[in-house]
């Protein structure tokens, strides 16, 4: 719904507007309520929450101020360029349910920012996100802020090459179909010897699942250095290869503190025929970018753990919604994203979550206001990324998850395998022989959701780690409310 | 071989002292195909008539099968003779229905194909064609048009031979997966019965299609019109009746499908001369078919119309 | 050993019925269906032989099952599966594969290394005696 403004704000006669001195945003051209987006305009949409007494319209044309050519004064030298064109438009607001008088929640709202194509570098995260949260988001007259979602125009996104791999080349390059993949992170996060760490490798592995993963901050410490490292773990690689018969993979994280030491350590694993390396959303978009081009080059899958996104996508009010994150990473160009579990130990309402993993291998968004998703959003070829479930899940939620998330996604059960009463090759025959029943069971026709226990039981009658499993785990759940939930029912008809 | 499970005859179901045939009947919704082809299908008595007793055959067989009475699989292939546009396609697809619906096939579709699906062009290529064809029926009701030309005796090295053998050995091994539906006009399928007594053999059930009287065919037009949103104008309904007798003497005549062209030519002129005529065309104009559009036909000139599909 | 490839390996052999009832969900699903057998399924073996053209149009089991059976009686000792393929656009690729037949012994890879340098290894999977012509192993 637009709120009907009698757009008298701009000042149209140069001399008013370009006095020196401060004028409103809303002035300086930054709200237009009757402008059209362009195709190739990027679309931004923030959730504000404005001071006491500021004006919604005055605060989205603030953001959109901040986030391209604004400054807080006049500026003379704005009438060398074709100002107008670079300026950012704040050009819909809307009040977002369930907040404002009569609520526990200060009133918000929902702004639509459009952004020419020019104001961007092709090609570049870094730039993008320098603009649309650069400044803005430590603005004074605004109590908080969000980038709810953004809408990439087909034309920005030819300038990414997008996931190097893609689900479905991954899939063909691993010779797995019809299933979620398995994986699992070596624990303890931290102090196995090369040595041991490999060990947990190589019994999980021939245990049956597809992956193992060396954890976000498992880089090169002193309790275990990379090299080796990456040696034991490749071993174990190559022998549970051979004793299954399976292509396997280890997610070697060559995540460190420079590009000269990421290239190194991916080289080294690309030298040891690992299918796959790992990096770090901390290492930050640029050093992603430069990742991702690397891992084209050399055939690599290329996983991404999403360290760090917590600080900043959680909170409802404030920072960067996930879906957003999502976003960029696809363009960016990464195999595999760390996208939520909604059942595990970490944050994640199920209908959010899935909008994230909609986000990272549909070929073409539609609104989904329901999973939070605001824009049709076409991919232009991009290829799909794989979403990631870790965190917190065990055998005894194979349903859940399977129901929640479909086949194409990597559940990773971490705790869920190691820490088998039995033994970690225990712990990995439990999750692959609960996923292939469920996924048998599905196929066949019957309701997972609803029959999921009673499925998983059977397969326990044949597979005892599967019924130890399920005894060990089957009433752990988090149930805890999620602070990032979908602002609007399954029934709410796009805005 | 099929692997298949047969979606009836289970061994280990307890026999019922009494079978309530009146509960088969119900739980197959049978009733709904049956009823369907009485309202939807204009004439053709005899036929519904046919298909009702099929119907109620497959049914005991069904009921005979769950006391245990020695059965065997009953014969399922069926012959729909008739000329053109007398409906054999139309109610194939219902008999395919009415087949799933008492579990004789596992899906319920409606292959339909001719001699051109099944023959190949070159030797070593036949085979495949028709097995191809065999495999996606399967599940569902192969209707096989004019399946006489698949026989030409005047040339011994044709290829239809090999389709016709193949055919056999399905329609005979695979009972359970699939039913085959010859058609085409009545004389040339005896002839084609006499020359092939192992397809003969092998097909049970026989429906005749009569033509259409003058009165049905005036029905079925009136009929396609409602469902096309349109209606005749009291004049072209009765020119409507005159083009029907004179149609009929003319060659290429096929029964309904004649009809449906003529009324597929009558709302193109229809629509030429409301276009001539300009200006704002009432809802009335634009669902009326007017007595000329029906008598510009060349019918009435005496000369054939275009030849039908 | 036990060959892990496909979409069912970890649950015991599936039944004819079983199979015919993960066709019949791929044909659902708009896939095409093609049956393949090799005696060599290393990983890394993309190309097992094809036994017949993927069966286009199908909409029912029965004839996926047919090939299978003649798949099996022609190649009593292989390896067979069953692949299920979509043709829809962003997918285009196999969605579905899951093994039908193994042979009664399965001899399963012996890995050999070689040394380079530093501690690097370079890995190679050899078959096991062959088994694939149904001789017992050693």
């Amino acid at each position: 719904m637009n709120i009907p403004v009698e757009n008298e704000a701009i000042l149209r006669d140069p001399k008013a507007r370009y006095r020196p001195g401060v004028l409103k945003y809303k002035e300086m051209g930054y709200w237009q309520p009757d402008y059209a987006p362009k195709d190739t305009d990027v679309v931004a949409l923030f959730r504000i929450t404005p001071q006491e007494g500021v004006d919604p319209e005055e605060a989205a044309a603030a953001v959109a101020g901040e986030s391209s050519t604004a400054t807080w004064t006049v500026v003379w030298t704005d009438r060398l360029t074709a100002a107008e064109n670079y300026r950012a438009k704040a050009y819909r607001i809307e009040p977002v349910p369930n907040t404002g008088p009569g609520t526990a929640t200060p009133q918000q709202w929902f702004a639509r920012v459009a952004y020419d194509l020019d104001l961007f570098e092709p090609g570049s995260i870094t730039n993008l996100t320098a603009s649309v949260i650069g400044n803005v988001f430590g603005f004074k007259p605004l109590q908080a802020l969000r980038l709810e979602d953004m809408r990439m125009p087909v034309a920005y996104l030819k300038t990414f090459d997008g996931p190097p791999t893609g689900i479905v080349v991954e899939r063909e390059r691993l010779d797995k179909f019809g299933r979620p993949l398995l994986g699992a992170t070596v624990k303890p996060k931290l102090g196995l010897s090369g040595k041991n760490y490999g060990r947990v490798v190589y019994e999980a592995l021939k245990g049956g699942l597809d992956f193992t993963k060396d954890d976000e901050n498992i880089n090169s410490q002193p309790f275990m250095h990379w090299r080796d490292r990456f040696l034991n773990c490749m071993e174990a690689v190559n022998r549970a290869q051979a004793a299954t018969g399976e292509v396997k993979g280890h997610y070697l994280n060559v995540t460190a503190g420079t590009m000269e030491d990421m290239y190194e350590r991916a080289e080294f694993a690309k030298e040891l025929g690992s299918v796959i390396v790992m990096i770090d959303l901390v290492i930050g978009y640029t050093a992603i970018q430069s990742m991702s081009k690397w891992a084209r080059r050399n055939d690599m899958v290329l996983h991404l753990h999403r360290a760090g996104h917590s600080t900043y996508t959680r909170q409802k009010n404030h920072g960067v919604s996930f879906r957003v994150i999502a976003k960029w990473m696809r363009m960016a160009g990464v195999d595999h994203l760390h996208a939520g579990t909604a059942v595990g130990k970490l944050e994640g309402d199920p209908a959010t979550v899935q909008g994230f993993y909609n986000v990272c291998r549909e070929a073409h968004n539609d609104v989904d206001l329901a999973r939070g998703i605001f824009f049709e959003q076409p991919w232009a070829g991009l290829r799909k990324v794989m979403p990631v479930a870790s965190g917190g899940i065990h055998a005894g939620q194979m349903h859940q998850l399977l129901d929640l998330f479909g086949d194409d996604c990597i559940l990773q059960f971490g705790g869920g395998t190691i820490g088998h009463p039995m033994g970690i090759e225990a712990g990995a025959t439990a999750n692959r022989v609960a996923l292939e029943a469920m996924v048998k069971a599905r196929n066949e026709g019957r309701d997972i959701a609803r029959e999921g226990p009673d499925i998983l039981d059977r397969a326990a009658k044949r597979c005892l780690p599967l019924a130890q499993a399920l005894d060990t785990w089957r009433e752990v759940t988090f149930n805890y409310a999620s602070t990032d939930t979908p602002d609007f029912a399954v029934t709410a008809t796009p805005a | 071989m099929s692997a298949i499970v047969p979606t009836a005859a289970r061994a280990d179901v307890e026999p019922a002292p009494g079978v309530d045939l009146g509960e088969i009947f119900r739980d197959s919704k049978v009733g709904e195909v049956l009823e369907g082809l009485d309202r939807d299908l204009v004439g053709l008595l005899p036929v519904k008539q046919r298909t009702r007793e099929i119907a109620a055959f497959l049914l005991v067989s069904k009921a005979r099968e769950r006391q245990g009475l020695a059965t065997g699989a009953p014969p399922l292939h069926m012959c729909f003779t008739g000329n053109p546009g007398t409906g054999k396609t139309t109610v194939a697809r219902r008999m395919a229905e009415i087949l799933h619906r008492l579990g004789y096939v596992r899906k319920g579709h409606l292959v339909d194909v001719t001699r051109d699906d099944l023959v190949g062009q070159y030797i070593g290529h036949t085979a495949p064609r028709t097995k191809d064809v065999l495999k996606r029926a399967m599940g569902g009701v192969l209707f096989i048009d004019e399946a006489y030309y698949l026989y030409r005796p005047e040339n011994e090295r044709d290829y239809g031979q090999e389709a016709i053998e193949i055919l056999l050995q399905a329609m005979e091994n695979q009972r359970d997966d699939l039913v085959v539906i010859l058609a085409g006009y009545k004389d040339r399928m005896d002839t084609f019965f006499r020359s092939n007594p192992g397809m003969s053999s092998r097909v049970a059930h026989h429906i005749d299609f009569p033509d259409f009287t003058d009165a049905e065919l005036d029905a079925i037009a009136r009929l396609m019109l409602e469902r096309m949103q349109y209606r005749f104008a009291p004049a072209a309904a009765a020119a409507m009746r005159e083009y029907i007798l004179q149609r009929r003497g003319q060659p290429n005549f096929a029964n309904a499908r004649s009809i449906r062209n003529a009324l597929d030519r009558a709302r193109l002129r229809q629509a030429n001369r409301l276009f001539e005529e300009g200006g704002m065309a009432t809802r009335e104009a634009l669902e009326t078919i007017a007595e000329s559009d029906v008598r510009a036909s060349r019918v009435f000139a005496g000369l054939a119309d275009a030849a039908p599909r | 050993m036990r060959l892990t490839q496909g979409t069912f390996s970890f649950l015991p052999d599936l039944s004819d019925a079983e199979i015919a009832a993960q066709i019949d969900y791929a044909l659902a699903q708009g896939w095409s269906c093609v049956v393949e057998y090799t005696d060599d399924p290393h990983p890394r073996n993309t190309f097992w032989e094809m036994w017949c053209v993927p069966l286009f149009d199908l909409r029912d089991a029965a004839g996926v099952m047919q090939e299978v059976s003649a798949c099996r009686a022609g190649h009593p000792h292989a390896y067979v599966k069953v692949n299920a393929f979509d043709s829809t656009r962003g997918f285009e690729t196999t969605r579905l594969s899951f093994i039908v037949q193994r042979p009664k012994t399965e001899p399963g890879y012996a890995m050999a290394r070689t040394e380079t340098h530093g501690r690097v290894q370079r890995y190679t999977y050899t078959r096991r005696r062959d088994a694939a012509d149904g001789r017992p192993l050693a």
